[in-house]
């Protein structure tokens, strides 16, 4: 069930209309319409190239819409990009992270960036929940690649923004990690915050989300609550 | 004052991962160190002759370090996801940028600093006024601005060691020229008032509007 959200007065947390987005000729979105209530666990399948990571991508602010509007907690992404900005935390392929520093100063750099107040508080309190409070002094290239995702998790809730968005996140986790991800999440979304997760694992989607939606040729082709799938948890 | 974090920052961690890895200072000074030696062993630089070559032989040295340098800006950026990283944050792309600028600026000094007692030992050059630091500096400033922004196309393409000297020295020509011609001024190898008068308000002006048109044009080209 939708809370409260945690930004403003705004009922929910991703409202996206009319979205298109292509690259050169070929229709990456097309007339995609999606919203996400505060508290939401949406995770998101679909075959490779069906759009998925183009989404978060536009959601994120990485992608500029060709056509239609986003608005993150209330925020329009083209007319008040750095507020959309500051709602959202990614955990994508790519860790984000400089291998040349150590974990404690890569969350330092972007914690500064994101005017994190009580930084060095609050880096301790994310290194603890990832479980890498002991590893925070390592360089980031002595780290495994697992290691590497929690630390990439880490910097993507140290601003504790209102929606996460995740890019197949169990890729190269084990199987602590991934439970220790799901309870991360679970308190996530029960504190009011949103999760947008893409990924090829139905079993582990279905288990850890509020709502699923299947995504082909650049549209929502499903959405609703996973029962519907006949394949719930 | 809003920009001012996100460029510390970024200057901060830039400067960090130089002192661990050093791979843009150093490799830039013992390119300019060599061509500094190239240049005194093949134009045989006498005493009489110094006033007249120094200049464009300290330029060249520079240039040729400098974009060096400028070739590494965003590397490592793009190779370790950090511009997706840095471009997600809430911060204006135009602070992203200035702090790159920024961090090109002190490494081409650092450099430069370092260049010239080398250069002043090999030409036995001994000229060191006020107005040959203002030129270095104005010029830098140019010189580090422009370089960033082409270091930041550069990269996003295939041969990027070729395109950022061949996109950047036709648009930092009149800087290097003036850099030059105050040079020269400054160490008597020309009519010093007229020349300075003329070229050091034009550096100013060359940086001024290269830093208003520069991070507009970057936020352009990284929207994507």
């Amino acid at each position: 069930m939708a809370q409260t959200g945690p930004v403003g007065n705004t009922n929910n947390s991703i409202e996206v209309t009319g979205l298109h987005k292509g690259f050169g000729d070929l229709p990456v979105l097309w007339d995609l319409d999606l919203e996400l209530g505060w508290g939401e666990f949406l995770a998101l399948f679909g075959a490779n190239g069906s759009g998925k990571t183009t989404l978060l991508r536009a959601l994120a602010g990485q992608a500029r819409p060709d056509s239609g509007s986003i608005r993150i907690a209330g925020f329009d992404t083209r007319r008040r990009p750095a507020a959309a900005r500051r709602q959202v935390g990614v955990v994508a392929h790519s860790a984000f992270l400089y291998e040349d520093l150590t974990c404690r100063e890569n969350l330092t750099f972007y914690g500064r960036l994101y005017s994190v107040e009580n930084l060095k508080g609050r880096i301790e309190e994310v290194l603890e929940l990832v479980g890498l409070n002991r590893r925070a002094d390592r360089r980031v290239r002595s780290l495994s690649h697992g290691m590497q995702k929690r630390l990439a998790i880490a910097r993507a809730i140290l601003h504790q923004p209102s929606l996460l968005l995740l890019d197949e996140p169990e890729s190269g986790l084990d199987r602590d990690s991934v439970a220790s991800l799901a309870e991360l999440l679970r308190e996530w979304t029960a504190s009011g915050r949103s999760v947008v997760m893409t990924t090829h694992n139905v079993d582990l989607g279905l288990a850890w989300s509020s709502r699923v939606a299947v995504m082909s040729n650049g549209r929502l082709d499903f959405d609703g609550a996973g029962d519907y799938l006949g394949v719930g948890s | 004052m809003r920009m001012l974090r996100p460029m510390a920052a970024l200057v901060w961690k830039d400067l960090l991962l130089e002192l661990r890895s050093r791979d843009i200072v150093v490799s830039a000074l013992v390119f300019g160190f060599l061509v500094v030696v190239v240049f005194n062993f093949a134009l045989k630089v006498s005493p009489e002759r110094v006033a007249e070559l120094a200049p464009g032989i300290l330029w060249v040295a520079f240039a040729f370090a400098g974009t060096l340098a400028m070739s590494r800006a965003f590397v490592r950026e793009r190779e370790q996801g950090g511009l997706e990283g840095l471009l997600l944050a809430p911060v204006s792309r135009d602070a992203i940028f200035l702090g790159k600028a920024l961090v090109s600026f002190l490494f081409m000094l650092v450099i430069e600093a370092a260049l010239l007692p080398v250069f002043a030992i090999l030409l036995n050059f001994t000229s060191f006024t006020l107005t040959l630091a203002g030129a270095i500096l104005l010029a830098t400033l140019g010189f580090a601005t422009v370089g960033t922004l082409f270091s930041a196309i550069a990269v996003q393409t295939r041969s990027r060691e070729v395109m950022l000297p061949v996109l950047f020295f036709p648009i930092i020509l009149p800087v290097l020229i003036g850099a030059v011609e105050v040079t020269g001024a400054a160490v008597g190898s020309g009519p010093e008032t007229g020349v300075v008068t003329r070229w050091l308000p034009l550096l100013a002006v060359f940086d001024a509007v290269f830093l208003v048109i520069c991070p507009w044009i970057f936020s352009i080209i990284v929207e994507e």
